[in-house]
């Protein structure tokens, strides 16, 4: 069902453009550092956590969910470039399985959410932050995770999306939403009910809230980890499993 | 057997039929031609027959394996080239090739065997490693074709393999499809609205309103018009017009400031119609008929009247290719 040369290809072309494609890479990495750098510190003067640990140090978990979040949305939604320009019909009658493209789209949108991580996990040391090498291999495995379930949720909405018309209406409605309500600034249990039920459904909120329990692992809520860190990871595996299966089938479609 | 045989199709969108019960047959080693207007069902057809659409009604079959029941088998012997290009952009030609090599499984060897074969066919070697967003259209449609091939297909689906090239690069893709034919024994399926790239075709079907409306050789097709095609301008068309109907009973229409009438034995005919019209004749010249005359003898319509249709696809591929740039 799955053919892998294929799978391999379609990873090849998306590492080939990513890397090709400078801004691209600029963009993603200088987001989350601005984020750090400006926003952490600029806040870390009018937040003094009580628990003995700075602000920057809480907002790092949630800056590598946020580097994820974007990256994998943006692998996803190629799918609708590629439909836009043409070249996805040059897969489409290619003689492969449809769950050949979803995967291969998966694995190389993981791959490359995996790598950003990495790549702002490199500035750990200029921002006076400390993590152990197991810390770092926690993290990688975490993020491939979570990579993987939110790239999923890209392919699902890319599948139906058919135009690049929809495109802004996703980041305003579906990836901004998903990054405030997770826990990435601000603990979830300090937010009000109303939007406490909306953290809930948000696969990221379990992504971060498990990056939390490997880098700020001596602390408790609120600031700490909110949730058990079998329950984030059974979440997040479960609900990457069926979010692909949902966008394997909705990519059989045919007119 | 027939590598191409479609029978009764038929493709319902909604309010529109697109294809109304298509019947028809391409043998081994064959080019064929679906000639009509835009809108006519032609690209609905080539999406059925490479898999893409599923058809309302009917039977479609590739090398002997349905298009429906079988997709995968229909998709490894096709190769295409569709109306818009397929291609790349951000991808060098010897990256596009090889991602199209191992979608269709050809292993490491004999992918770079291959590309260097294909660059080759279409003399492109030397921009092998160049980005195809820097390739003029006519590179990009040779690219495209050599993509087509590299997985040695059995039939080649060409969908307006020419449209928005000029004659001169137009020609030149002609050159090579009629050259590929000569050395391999490929089965071509192609749909146009030009007429003079359907005599290029062994047979042709034309198509109108998602309707097969005659079917043949070119020349025998030709032969639906009655003898040559005498054009000419008098000073006054419309007195013109009416007295070739009456005195001559021949058919005459009237298109962009020139009466058109066809007549058996045109030349001979030439001095008596001159003589006969009341009104002076300006011009006069004969030609043998062109499909256009035979779409035009069928329907009442030339393809040209669709010119308002073309300009707006050209003006949708100008919104492509400037989007395409902006990235």
């Amino acid at each position: 069902m799955i053919q892998w040369r294929p799978v391999y290809v379609i990873c090849y072309r998306e590492f080939v453009k990513f890397f090709r494609e400078k801004s691209r890479l600029l963009g993603t990495i200088a987001r989350p550092l601005l984020w750090l750098f400006v926003v952490g510190n600029g806040m870390a003067s009018l937040i003094r956590p009580q628990t003995g640990f700075s602000y920057l140090q809480f907002i790092f978990p949630g800056m590598i969910g946020m580097t994820i979040l974007f990256s994998s949305i943006f692998s996803s939604i190629s799918i609708v470039w590629d439909r836009e320009f043409g070249f996805m019909k040059e897969m489409l009658v290619a003689p492969i399985s449809r769950l050949s493209i979803v995967i291969g789209k998966a694995i190389s949108g993981t791959l490359i959410s995996v790598a950003q991580a990495i790549i702002i996990m490199l500035f750990i040391p200029f921002l006076g932050l400390q993590m152990t090498i197991v810390q770092f291999l926690e993290v990688v495995v975490v993020s491939v995770l979570v990579s993987f379930c939110i790239t999923s949720l890209g392919i699902l909405i890319a599948a139906r999306l058919t135009s690049f018309d929809g495109f802004n209406i996703i980041m305003n409605f579906l990836v901004m939403p998903m990054l405030f309500l997770s826990g990435a600034m601000y603990p979830v249990n300090s937010m009000p009910a109303a939007l406490r039920h909306l953290t809930v459904i948000n696969p990221l909120t379990y992504g971060i809230d498990a990056f939390k329990h490997v880098l700020l692992r001596q602390s408790t809520p609120p600031l700490g980890p909110e949730f058990p860190l079998s329950r984030d990871i059974a979440i997040v595996s479960i609900l990457s499993i069926s979010i692909l299966s949902l966008a394997a089938l909705s990519f059989r479609k045919k007119d | 057997m027939s590598v191409i045989f479609a029978q009764n199709l038929t493709k319902q969108f909604k309010a529109l039929k697109a294809v109304d019960g298509i019947s028809f047959s391409v043998e081994e080693g064959e080019t064929f031609g679906f000639l009509g207007p835009n809108g006519a069902g032609k690209t609905t057809t080539i999406n059925i027959l490479c898999t893409l659409l599923s058809p309302s009604g009917g039977k479609a079959e590739i090398s002997g394996f349905d298009c429906t029941t079988r997709p995968d088998a229909v998709r490894a012997s096709i190769g295409l080239l569709f109306q818009d290009t397929t291609l790349d952009m951000g991808l060098t030609a010897y990256e596009n090739l090889k991602f199209h090599a191992y979608l269709y499984n050809l292993d490491k060897a004999l992918t770079e065997k291959r590309i260097d074969e294909m660059l080759g066919v279409v003399e492109l070697q030397g921009r092998k490693y160049e980005l195809v967003k820097n390739f003029s259209g006519g590179m990009k449609r040779r690219l495209e074709i050599a993509r087509g091939l590299l997985h040695y297909p059995r039939v080649l689906f060409l969908d307006e393999p020419t449209l928005g090239l000029d004659p001169q690069t137009r020609s030149t893709i002609w050159d090579f499809i009629h050259a590929l034919r000569r050395r391999e024994k490929i089965t071509v399926f192609m749909t146009t609205h030009y007429m003079e790239e359907a005599e290029n075709c062994d047979r042709i079907a034309i198509i109108d309103h998602g309707r097969i409306i005659a079917e043949g050789t070119p020349s025998k097709l030709k032969q639906l018009v009655r003898g040559d095609m005498i054009h000419l301008v008098t000073d006054d068309n419309q007195i013109a017009l009416k007295e070739i109907r009456e005195r001559f009973h021949l058919t005459a229409r009237e298109e962009s400031g020139m009466l058109a009438v066809e007549a058996e034995k045109g030349d001979e005919f030439i001095p008596r119609l001159i003589r006969g019209l009341s009104v002076p004749t300006l011009s006069v010249s004969i030609t043998k008929p062109t499909l256009n005359d035979v779409f035009l003898k069928l329907t009442g319509r030339t393809i040209r009247d669709d010119a308002l249709q073309n300009a707006k696809e050209v003006t949708r591929e100008f919104v492509r290719s400037h989007r395409r740039a902006q990235r």
